[in-house]
């Protein structure tokens, strides 16, 4: 555990999709709730976010996809934490993610999945404790 | 003070009027708040155009059939993310986004797929495509050529809408100024060659999407379209040269009345805008004709089922508004996209507003109302004194340094906080809630349609010649470099069959990237 008892959170859109919208509002809701966000702007490989979360000394990595690329680039960050024995940092998500698509998520290692509708109650909870248990 | 109401925009709304004095010139006459045309949906009704694409050219050419014979009157194409770009199905970031929110275009040979047996003389089509706009209509034109169609007869639409790329949209490649310069170069060709062709199509569906309110949606859109025709005339052209060919593409939200207001004012202000400020003579260059899409972030993944009535709401709402063009969402958008099934239900929706429910014959059937008056002229004054306020910034410095984006954030977040507190209900996610499976059909695009668009590639390249590749890729890159209009460069490289990724990729290196600012 770092000095800084505040969570750190990287909040990451990889791939091409434009959407960020909701990574905004979940930014914003985290940082409102006393955590440390650190957002990656659009366009970003999965090797440009898990850098980011490595340098920032990250608990948590929150990717939002929109455009269906979900399976393949949260795959590629999973993998790459893990190559980078990092793969203790919590990573959680959102967008528009078939409902069918979650087991296999899970089944890589995504802790948790934020589909529309979602409140921001939830997902700060969820990072608070997730990050908490470790 | 709990029992105030207000419009999503926060405008507060008085419980009746006993009256409103509203000055209403006839439907076709300026300022044309009553319509653009004066028979409306009489003479003819607005186009059903739904958004259409995903996979491969081949793929998405049979739903585009399915779509024409079940009624739709236009076309509209998704590009896939890497099309959007300006990058190939090959290049790395491409891994996982081929084929995905759209159809992967890598050169004219797709497209021409694409339109196998579709007449370009008959049908228009519209292109959400914008960095690499140019491109793509470029590829368009040359389908028309080698397919026998006069390219002078060819219709439609292309986004080519920069502005909001940078502010809500994100698919953006270059820096503002060889943007701006290659859409003054599409208006300029386009008026000469292509005179049945919209340039542009000035949109606040995406502001809107990203969060903002209908005045924000309003002065955000007329803003950057002031910029767009500000742009044109400092780059010598005459303003009733291009502007009849410019368009708008607006976001129909749940605020049913507040939406039909927000059409009619979009119209008066423009009209304003046109002749006041830019001295345009030709009635045609004072007319704000609009695209309309139902607003896709306020479908639910709860009960999906509901999404066909919120959005037969939003599609009335456009219908009443005066729209030229309407695309319906499907039910099952917030999960995935549409199935063959959903998609026609969404078009059925659209047909039984024009076929059943009377609306279209009565133009303007709410024009006088109190309500709809005093909110169309509520609207304009909040929108136009935005406009100012973003205008004293200048539009591009009001854009590159976040202003307009830190506007639109926190109207996202203000009414993701509503919803949260229970303030906004939403059915189904906050308030009606049942158990449900939300296991269901979905459309879903294979990952192996990537190694098929990037053998297409290998095979288009191995049939061209690459001298005249080479020789088209050079001259661009010498143009780009200096002022000429790069439009005819660009029909050369995309007729010597050169790639999207390598037309966009030799403009990268003389125009640089966009680089965007940190609005978190």
């Amino acid at each position: 555990m770092s000095v800084s008892h505040r969570i750190r959170v990287v909040v990451g859109k990889p791939g091409l999709d434009g959407h960020d919208r909701g990574a905004k509002v979940v930014a914003r809701a985290l940082r409102d709730a006393g955590m440390e966000v650190i957002y990656t702007g659009l366009h970003q490989t999965p090797e440009q976010i898990v850098e980011i979360a490595l340098q920032e000394d990250a608990q948590a990595i929150g990717l939002s996809i929109l455009s269906g690329a979900h399976k393949v680039l949260f795959k590629k960050v999973l993998d790459l934490l893990k190559a980078n024995n990092a793969d203790d940092v919590v990573v959680f998500g959102g967008g528009v993610i078939p409902e069918k698509d979650i087991p296999y998520l899970k089944e890589i290692g995504v802790k948790e999945i934020f589909g529309p509708g979602s409140s921001l109650e939830e997902i700060v909870d969820f990072v608070k404790n997730s990050v908490a248990s470790r | 003070m709990d029992d105030e109401k207000y419009t999503i925009s926060g405008i507060p709304v008085p419980p009746f009027l006993e009256s409103y004095n509203a000055d209403l010139p006839k439907p076709g006459e300026y300022p044309f708040t009553r319509g653009v045309y004066p028979t409306m949906y009489r003479g003819r009704l607005w186009t059903m155009r739904q958004y259409s694409g995903y996979s491969t050219a081949k793929e998405t050419n049979k739903r585009f059939h399915l779509l024409l014979e079940r009624g739709q009157t236009g076309l509209s194409v998704a590009f896939d993310l890497p099309t959007q770009m300006g990058l190939d199905s090959s290049d790395p970031m491409a891994e996982g986004e081929v084929g995905k929110v759209g159809v992967a275009i890598d050169t004219v040979e797709d497209m021409k797929i694409l339109f196998d047996g579709i007449d370009l003389s008959k049908i228009s089509t519209s292109m959400t495509i914008n960095a690499p706009a140019i491109v793509l209509l470029a590829m368009y034109i040359v389908v028309a050529e080698e397919t026998g169609v006069d390219p002078s007869q060819i219709s439609g639409t292309i986004q080519n809408d920069i502005l909001k790329e940078y502010i809500a949209r994100g698919t953006y490649i270059y820096p503002p100024e060889p943007s701006m310069r290659l859409i003054t170069n599409i208006f300029e060709y386009c008026s000469k060659q292509h005179p049945k062709f919209n340039t542009i199509s000035i949109s606040g569906y995406h502001i809107r999407e990203a969060g903002s309110t209908a005045v924000q949606e309003l002065a955000f859109t007329l803003a950057n379209a002031k910029t767009y025709v500000r742009a044109a005339i400092d780059a010598g052209l005459d303003v009733d040269s291009f502007a009849p060919r410019i368009s708008f593409f607006f976001n129909a939200h749940n605020d049913f009345v507040e939406e039909i207001a927000k059409f009619r004012a979009a119209r008066r202000m423009w009209a304003k805008i046109m002749k006041e400020e830019f001295k345009a003579k030709d009635k045609k260059s004072m007319m704000l004709r609009f695209h309309t899409q139902t607003a896709g972030s306020t479908l639910t993944a709860q009960q999906p089922e509901n999404n066909i009535i919120r959005v037969t709401l939003q599609a009335l709402a456009a219908v009443l508004g005066g729209t030229q063009s309407l695309h319906t969402n499907s039910m099952d958008e917030a999960l995935a996209l549409p199935s063959d099934k959903s998609a026609t239900i969404a078009l059925r929706t659209q047909q039984i507003i024009a076929e059943e429910s009377g609306v279209p014959n009565a133009i303007d059937p709410l024009g006088g109302s109190y309500y709809i008056e005093w909110l169309t002229d509520r609207l304009e004054e909040e929108a136009t004194r935005l406009i100012e306020e973003v205008e004293k910034i200048g539009v591009l410095e009001a854009i590159n340094s976040g202003f307009i984006q830190r506007q639109i954030q926190e109207s996202a977040y203000q009414y993701q906080l509503e919803i949260d507190s229970g303030k906004r209900k939403i059915v189904g996610v906050n308030s009606y809630l049942q158990d449900e499976n939300l296991d269901f059909d979905i459309l879903q695009v294979d990952e192996t349609i990537r190694d098929d668009q990037i053998k297409r590639i290998e095979e288009v390249k191995a049939n061209r010649d690459d001298r005249k590749v080479e020789i088209a890729l050079q001259k661009l890159e010498e143009a780009a470099k200096g002022s000429d209009n790069l439009f005819p460069f660009i029909l050369e490289a995309v007729r010597a069959r050169c790639t999207i990724g390598e037309i966009c990729g030799t403009m990268k290196k003389v125009f640089g990237a966009y680089k965007p600012v940190d609005t978190i």
